[in-house]
């Protein structure tokens, strides 16, 4: 599926739920379900600055295509990441670098995109691009 | 005295909001309280009929503003019952006050191999100024350790002073753990060995009455908006002395007596350390503050928040799983807790959505959170506007948040 689809996607399950508390009950079931990093990616180098909780990405180029692992120790900030890895990983570097996120929009997450918030979803969007970028580059 | 809370409420029009769809808890009191309409009404008639540059003009308007800010310098004065009107200087907030102090006493009293002695459990404000400070002047920072109910451990005090200790400046009341130190005995012991003393009260003068002549404290410091005041405008309180032998620490307009290239001269205090404009209109806005603060009286007010703590710390404390950071014997309304695998954050984000706010993080005391091998708490803090009501909100709150971690 394109990053597109997948954020179609996206956009339709979280347009099912009737009120928050199932959006954040189904973060936190994301969250929970991700495969953390194993602890030796749990690096400096991975971790996104600025957040008031901890959260790593991971990236490798793989057949020309991005793959993507990531963790937090909060769970809806790493279900958060969840989202973003349906939509980012195995797509091609060149895709990833000229996505247009409205996801995130769409689903009523915008709060917690404003450059303030500490959950760092703009760092996490940013850091993830950036990859995108010097894979492209790579290649 | 009983508070009649709901004649209080509606005076704080912030509170009749919505979040989320949901009433408005406002449990975020030690970051910054809300204003009532006394206050916001006083600043909005000074911006629609007397707003003018203070001191300088000869006409109606400025005297009418320049009468209104040192009216506020006189209810500050009063307020915490300074012996002179001088020795009330107008700041930013906690923050400017601290980092005038460190600097300009810095300049005057402290020289390479001197000590400062700060305490485990500063906000960062009363922490990074001293070390600025000290780096500059090649000076040591000493820290006083408290134990794990959250108390500093005052005895270990008059053994840390030396003959190069210059000053120790601590707080008043912790704001990450509520603890309420004891500041008398911490004045007497540094005094005792000639040492000076800071108190940054931020936490503190919106809670317990506090009478700088009595405790013969060196320096005060404390901000507006926690004091249901406006931000921006802040209070430096200092012996008439001190303020006198120290430098200016900022050079500008309104703190000069003569301008000359050849040397310029110093005006008196308070202006000396009241470079530029002065934020008149804030501290106009903080006179009516402390007004509001003492009409309600602040022993009615710190008699509803303790029975607020109780029954908060009880409330939560029944929680599997909840755990409070700060169990010192005197505490504020303020409750520091995590809940077993529950981060911090996650708690926050979904106590936000019941229209709960609590602040999480490090609240500005990272040695704090280090203390504990944390990284972060939810923090619960609470003014006398509020209810138990509104910490049964709070509790049920955080055990809907607990059910929904469960599956
Ligand atoms: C104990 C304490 N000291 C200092 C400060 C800093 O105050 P301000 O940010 O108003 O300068 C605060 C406020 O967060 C505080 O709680």
């Amino acid at each position: 599926m394109t990053i597109n689809e997948i954020q179609e996607e996206i956009i339709e399950e979280f347009a099912g739920f009737e009120d928050w508390m199932d959006k954040y009950a189904y973060l936190i079931e994301l969250g929970t379900d991700l495969q953390g990093l194993d602890e030796q990616y749990q690096t400096d180098q991975n971790l996104i600055k600025g957040c008031q909780s901890k959260v790593w990405f991971n990236a490798s180029l793989e057949e020309g295509k991005v793959k993507l692992e990531a963790d937090s120790d909060a769970i809806i900030v790493k279900g958060i990441a969840a989202l973003l890895i349906r939509v980012f990983n195995n797509q091609n570097p060149e895709d990833i670098m000229n996505a247009d996120l409205n996801f995130i929009d769409e689903i009523g997450l915008k709060q917690h995109l404003s450059p303030t918030r500490s959950n760092g979803l703009v760092s996490m969007v940013k850091q993830i691009k950036m990859y995108g970028i010097a894979f492209n580059h790579v290649k | 005295m009983t508070l009649d809370i709901n004649k209080i409420r509606k005076d704080f029009p912030i509170l009749q909001e919505k979040v989320h769809g949901k009433d408005l808890v406002y449990f975020d009191n030690a970051a910054t309280t809300q204003k009532p309409t006394q206050v916001i009404d006083e600043m909005v008639k000074y911006y629609y009929k007397y707003n003018s540059n203070i001191h300088r003009g000869v006409h109606y308007l400025s005297n009418k503003s320049t009468d209104g800010n040192e009216n506020a310098r006189k209810i500050v004065q009063n307020f915490i019952n300074a012996e002179h009107l001088h020795e009330i200087i107008f700041t930013r907030g906690t923050t400017e006050s601290v980092n005038l102090v460190a600097n300009s006493f810095a300049d005057r009293y402290i020289g390479e191999g001197d000590e400062v002695i700060v305490s485990e459990m500063e906000h960062h404000s009363n922490i990074v100024p001293w070390q600025l400070v000290c780096e500059k002047k090649k000076a040591v920072l000493k820290v006083l350790p408290f134990n794990d109910n959250g108390e500093l451990l005052v005895d270990q005090l008059d053994g840390m002073i030396t003959d190069r200790t210059k000053i120790v400046a601590v707080n008043h009341i912790s704001n990450s753990l509520g603890t309420i130190n004891p500041i008398q005995e911490i004045i007497d012991i540094a005094h005792a060995r000639g040492v000076k003393v800071l108190v940054d009260a931020a936490q503190s003068v919106q809670h317990l009455k506090i009478n700088v002549q009595e405790w013969d404290v060196d320096f005060l410091v404390f901000s507006g908006h926690k004091l249901y005041g406006p931000t921006g405008i802040g209070v430096l309180y200092g012996k008439e002395n001190l303020l006198n032998e120290m430098p200016p620490w900022q050079g500008g307009g309104e703190m000069i007596k003569e301008v000359r290239f050849e040397g310029t001269t110093y005006n008196e205090l308070p202006f000396k350390f009241e470079a530029g404009t002065p934020n008149y209109i804030d501290a106009i806005g903080l006179g009516a503050a402390i007004e509001y603060v003492e009409n309600i009286g602040l022993d009615n007010i710190d008699a509803y928040e303790q029975e607020l703590l109780a029954y908060a710390t009880e409330k939560l404390s029944s929680i599997d799983g909840l755990k409070i950071y700060g169990t010192a014997e005197h505490k504020t309304s303020v409750i520091s807790f995590l809940v077993d695998g529950i981060h911090f954050y996650d708690m926050g984000m979904l106590l936000d959505q019941m229209g709960i706010a609590v602040r999480t993080g490090t609240h500005c005391t990272e040695p704090v959170m280090q203390h504990f091998g944390i990284d972060g708490t939810v923090r619960a803090s609470f003014s006398f506007y509020n209810t138990k009501e509104e910490i049964d909100a709070l509790y049920n709150g955080i055990l809907k948040v607990c059910k929904m971690f469960v599956h």
